[in-house]
């Protein structure tokens, strides 16, 4: 088992209070998965993304624990986490466009960083120069300066640059949400060749499209205010989802060969809730259409069939 | 490079001539006849004499000339580097009292602009990590910066030289003290340097230290920071990028800066009786001396304008995002 997250809690410090992003979400990743985060904005994604590799300063751990490689991390403490990151757990940041210093020319950043982690740079040279060119980049970008790369070649240096120490767990936040569709399409196929060719070991991809996830995850893990709705393969969340929330989620998207003059795409009725004081029990209540007198309970995140776990006490 | 040398030095140039032209053309403007203030200081009653001082006068000054051949013997005696001669100091050659004078200036200015810089960037840079730093600096900075430079003379001139006696407070040197290559010498010269050094370099260092503490704090935040802690990079490494890029638009403001610089070093000297160049320019116009302001003010240009110019060299030197600017970007 690559990653086993346990009942994690992760809360921004407001002055109105705590804000609680991430609420006990307890999920497994296995070597050599590829999984998907979904979800609409603000249901805790991104915050369980960074609660892996780096808490912000307004972040704190409220419990849980998370288990890499037989290793628990040592998620609040920043300089013993400090071990962990890049060759343990590495990040593709949702701003990788403007994630390289400016005034340092790329391959002198590299040398920088692998420098505090004790890895001499001529070591990897060939090693980086190889990988640069597998994602379609000449190895002169590490002699140029940021600012002279498009959005998609920023994006493939860093997707080479996070994976350059073989990491066993990569979080790729919103890795194509900035890029045209075709380079999306050339991003997508890098990371799976690079779960392919073992530069790492599993992978957290986090995105509120799902379409992108159906052509690079294995399963998908699908959130709501905070907490898990439903973690199936892809297949089966795409295909036959349980949870009312993923239904709606699903059929939200538009599909290739239906016309959309006669018929409305549909939307979801209503907001998540406020993570400030969320209501008990199962949070999508409010929107849900299969609402029930149980719901006020919160529901378990309980598996239904292999490989698929639901929270929802309509279907389970 | 090689365009963009041309182009600035296109531009500088272009500054350079309108600046010689104000510079000859203010004193002309203003009220008052140096001519005949000369012949008044003779004490002469005589009608004839006063008519032929005053041609005298004239001729050698070469007022007696159309306004226009006035201007263009300017730039000719300019290239030549003949300033005119000292109405005030006669005949002293302008360029000689000028001369003698700038050491005092850039003998106060040079040290007070690269300390000041290079001290208060250092201390806003820490004062970006410390809390106990910061509630220090940030209220300390702001006073000392908001403080017009003479007035923060004066307040040194009382504190320090009046009511503690440790410094002089007026002059270059003793006046009881010959100019000579002694050590007793070069120590009255230190004496009295400290004070107007130490005004100039206060007012600065405050304005240096806050820049440099809000621009840390950005840069800190930014992303290439937060990316780098995420891959394990240690506090030293981010603090470094951040400073490097901090020091960017430090180094803007340094230019925007040395005008003000230099106005203050102009006053703080006249607070101090400093024999700089800006007790020259008190002088020259309390006296109606034309040729020795002209003169002044001239220098004072030339330091500005070639600051300046070294300033924009450095700063392509030190942002690549300025270079690819200039040579077009390849991508």
């Amino acid at each position: 088992m690559a990653l086993a997250v346990n009942d994690l809690k992760v809360w921004y410090r407001t002055l109105r209070g705590d804000v609680k992003a991430l609420d006990g979400v307890t999920f497994e990743v296995a070597d050599g998965e590829i999984m998907g985060i979904a979800g609409e904005s603000g249901c805790g994604k991104t915050t369980l993304g960074k609660a892996l590799i780096r808490l912000d300063t307004r972040m704190k751990h409220v419990g849980g624990t998370v288990v890499l490689d037989d290793d628990e991390l040592p998620l609040a403490d920043d300089a013993a986490m400090r071990r962990y990151r890049y060759r343990e757990v590495s990040l593709i940041p949702q701003y990788a466009m403007s994630a390289m210093n400016p005034t340092r020319k790329i391959g002198r950043m590299i040398r920088d960083l692998l420098a505090a982690h004790n890895v001499r740079y001529a070591e990897v040279l060939p090693e980086l120069e190889r990988r640069l060119g597998l994602v379609g980049l000449e190895t002169d970008v590490l002699k140029r300066y940021p600012i002279e790369l498009s959005g998609g070649m920023k994006q493939r240096v860093v997707l080479v640059l996070s994976t350059l120490l073989n990491p066993s767990l990569l979080i790729g936040d919103e890795v194509t949400s900035a890029l045209d569709v075709s380079s999306q399409k050339a991003v997508a196929r890098a990371l799976v060749e690079f779960r392919d060719h073992g530069f790492v070991k599993s992978m957290i991809v986090i995105t509120h499209d799902i379409s992108v996830l159906f052509q690079v995850a294995d399963t998908i893990l699908v959130m709501y205010a905070g907490h898990l709705a439903e973690k199936a393969p892809a297949k089966t969340i795409i295909n036959a989802p349980l949870h009312p929330y993923t239904k709606m989620l699903i059929g939200a998207l538009p599909k290739v060969g239906d016309r959309y003059e006669e018929q409305q795409l549909e939307g979801i009725e209503g907001r998540p809730p406020s993570l400030l004081e969320p209501p008990a029990g199962c949070r999508f209540r409010d929107r849900c259409p299969l609402v029930h007198d149980r719901c006020a309970e919160a529901p378990p995140f309980r598996e239904v069939a292999e490989g698929h776990h639901v929270a929802c006490w309509a279907v389970s | 490079m090689g365009g963009y040398l041309a182009r600035k030095t296109l531009v500088y140039g272009l500054t350079f001539v309108v600046a010689v032209t104000l510079n000859w053309l203010i004193p002309r403007l203003m009220p008052g006849d140096p001519v005949q203030r000369m012949v008044a200081r003779a004490a002469v009653q005589h009608p004839e004499t006063i008519a032929s001082m005053t041609e005298y006068y004239e001729r050698t000054f070469g007022l007696d000339l159309p306004i226009w051949q006035q201007y263009l013997n300017y730039w000719a005696a300019l290239f030549r580097g003949d300033l005119g001669t000292s109405v005030w100091l006669f005949p002293a050659p302008v360029s000689e009292v000028v001369l003698a004078a700038v050491p005092y200036t850039l003998g106060i200015m040079i040290p007070a602009i690269l300390l000041s810089f290079v001290v208060g960037n250092s201390v806003g840079a820490m004062a970006a990590r410390s809390r106990w730093l910061d509630n220090v600096a940030l209220p300390v900075g702001y006073l000392i910066t908001a403080m017009p430079y003479m007035w923060l003379a004066i307040l040194l001139a009382w504190g320090f030289g009046v009511a503690l006696g440790w410094f002089p407070v007026a002059g270059g040197y003793d006046f009881g003290l010959v100019p000579q290559w002694t050590w007793s010498f070069a120590l009255d010269l230190l004496q009295h340097w400290v004070l107007p050094f130490l005004s100039l370099f206060l007012v600065a260092l405050g304005g240096w230290a806050i820049g440099m503490r809000n621009l840390i704090i950005y840069e800190l935040e930014s992303d290439y920071s937060n990316y780098l802690a995420a891959l394990g990079a240690p506090k030293r490494l981010i603090r470094q990028y951040a400073f490097r890029n901090a020091m960017l638009p430090q180094i803007t403001g340094l230019a925007l800066q040395l005008g003000t610089i230099l106005g203050g070093a102009l006053v703080t000297e006249i607070v101090f009786a400093y024999p700089g160049l800006g007790k020259l320019v008190l002088s020259a116009i309390q006296n109606q001396d034309f040729f020795l302001l002209q003169g002044t003010l001239l220098f004072v240009v030339i330091g500005v304008l070639v600051a300046n110019f070294v300033i924009d060299i450095v700063y392509v030197l030190v942002d690549p995002r300025t270079r690819t600017g200039l040579t077009g970007a390849t991508s």
